[in-house]
């Protein structure tokens, strides 16, 4: 692909799971979640065999593992909550350590961990082995509506421009003497955001214009085509597949 | 050329007649303004800042429309049912470039407006690379636009508008904003381009270098038409309606006309 778009999350390299087609990759972690969140929060050992799973597919894409766990701090909140769940949920106490606990918080709190850390991880592995201009067009390759997919690449098109503007915009500011300082300069500040706001609006009319002017007529051409052959599918669905075995048995034994 | 002129006297490229036009808040900008274009012609539109330059340039694509007069393009009018064709017909390059490309990579946004009209897979692929070869840009191809200079933005804007393959060229101000080394690199792409081309400017010197007519549009009329050193070396007109060359600039001497 190529497009020099890298974000953050994103880890250059060749690999199997590099080169598969965006859409198979989005599809699969998508599979893979609902999956994930279907299997019932009592049986234990399906989540281990899920972790075991992603770790497959993580030493597939080569990614070391000490990255993938640092990426995996996004969830921290979740992990708050989670923690806060045996404390405040109503219903039976069990103790442990002489803390007072409630049974059901505490199946809550193992099915938020569980269930997220897994998500977060697959997606993690997404992000880390798909550029954004990729997962863009895979997305748009999945029908996601094209409103959607079109406001997204602006995004990533103008957040520059705009991060731009908004710093020449603070540079002015402080050329003539003002300094962002506790309440009294959140007027100013607000009046910037307004200006920012009405200089983007004005440059998305001209971008339309711009737009219509190559014959744009409310759908986005399609440009790239990416495709996947009937092989890539089957390697990306294994993953799904397989945790939708280890459900299956979760659900029955 | 000869060709090309022997050609537009059947057909020009653009021709404008009686054209009018008031904005929606009643302000009015075009006053019945008359403009031929032949084709292979490369025409310099003058005038000063609110002279109805940009207007006129709008309703060339049926932007702007709704006035009195017409426009044709290639002896196709600008009309509702004709605006697909004329849009693939009338190459715009505005004046900034961040607002013309607007696609996460330079080879995408070339290909937008061929792929807006049906082209598609080697062909598509193939027209971009044309387009950015000829203004000099077919190494950037996967670079994301704003990642690029403004010099090479502004070629890149004018490569989107040439994979269409336009009757006619129209572009807004181009040199605004241009170090002298781009200016002149774009001056070379423009004057190796077979097309039309109309460029509005207020750099009055690449109208003497680029153009050999220039038209001077003045509150919505068009108000001199002639070739560009008899334009500029006429005082009397230039003073009248706000334009000036640069100092020590002479538009009668040789030198000037390189
Ligand atoms: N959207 C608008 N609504 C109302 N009036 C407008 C609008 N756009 C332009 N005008 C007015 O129409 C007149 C012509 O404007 P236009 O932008 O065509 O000038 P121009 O010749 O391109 O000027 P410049 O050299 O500064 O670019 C001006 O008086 C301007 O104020
Ligand atoms: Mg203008």
């Amino acid at each position: 692909m190529g497009a020099g778009h890298s974000h953050r999350l994103y880890r250059h390299g060749h690999s199997p799971v590099h080169d598969l087609p965006p859409h198979c990759k989005l599809a699969a972690v998508f599979l893979f979640v609902v999956v994930v969140v279907s299997t019932p929060r009592e049986a234990m050992w399906p989540f281990a065999l899920y972790a075991v799973l992603l770790a497959g597919v993580a030493g597939a894409a080569r990614i070391p593992a000490g990255y993938l766990l640092k990426r995996l701090l996004i969830e921290i909140p979740f992990v708050a909550f989670a923690l806060l769940m045996p404390f405040v949920v109503p219903g039976e106490q069990v103790h442990v350590l002489g803390l007072s606990l409630s049974e059901n918080g505490l199946w809550g709190a193992w099915n938020v961990l569980a269930k997220g850390t897994l998500g977060v991880a697959a997606s993690v592995i997404l992000a880390s082995t798909t550029e954004l201009r990729a997962l863009l067009l895979g997305l748009q390759r999945l029908r996601l509506p094209s409103i959607l997919v079109q406001i997204a690449s602006f995004m990533i098109r103008y957040g520059d421009v705009i991060t731009d503007e908004m710093r020449r915009m603070s540079i002015a500011r402080r050329s003539r003497g003002f300094e962002a300082r506790g309440v009294r300069s959140w007027g100013v500040l607000a009046k910037s955001a307004g200006a920012l706001f009405i200089r983007s609006y004005e440059r998305g009319e001209r971008v339309h214009l711009a737009m219509v002017s190559r014959g744009y007529a409310g759908a986005m051409p399609v440009i790239d085509e990416v495709t996947a052959t009937r092989a890539q599918w089957t390697r990306a669905v294994s993953l799904p597949a397989a945790a939708l075995a280890v459900c299956v048995l979760g659900w029955t034994l | 050329m000869t060709e090309a002129t022997v050609n537009a006297v059947n057909v020009p490229s653009l021709e404008v007649s009686g054209l009018a036009f008031a904005y929606p808040d009643g302000h009015q900008a075009l006053f019945g303004v008359d403009l031929a274009v032949a084709r292979g012609e490369r025409v310099a539109l003058l005038g000063p800042n609110g002279a109805g330059k940009t207007t006129l340039v709008l309703h060339l694509n049926g932007i702007l429309e709704g006035g009195a007069g017409s426009v044709r393009v290639a002896g196709l009018p600008v009309a509702k049912e004709n605006l697909a064709e004329i849009r693939r017909r009338v190459g715009i390059v505005f004046q900034d470039p961040d607002d013309q490309l607007f696609m996460p990579t330079v080879r995408e946004d070339v290909a937008f407006g061929p792929a807006a009209s049906g082209v598609r897979g080697a062909e598509l692929e193939e027209r971009v690379l044309a387009a950015l070869a000829q203004v000099g840009m077919a190494e950037y191809a996967d670079r994301p636009p704003h990642h690029l200079s403004f010099g090479q933005r502004r070629r890149v804007a004018v490569a989107t508008v040439l994979a269409m393959s336009p009757e006619i060229l129209v572009l807004d101000e181009p040199s605004s904003n241009l170090d002298p080394a781009s200016r002149r690199e774009l001056a070379d792409i423009l004057r190796g381009l077979d097309v039309t081309v109309l460029m509005v400017t207020h750099d009055l010197p690449y109208a003497l270098e680029l153009c050999g007519r220039s038209v001077i549009l003045s509150e919505g009329v068009i108000a001199a038409d002639g070739p560009t050193a008899e334009v500029l070396s006429d005082a009397a007109l230039m003073r009248a309606h706000r334009l000036e060359l640069p100092f020590g600039f002479d538009p009668s001497s040789p030198v000037a006309l390189r």
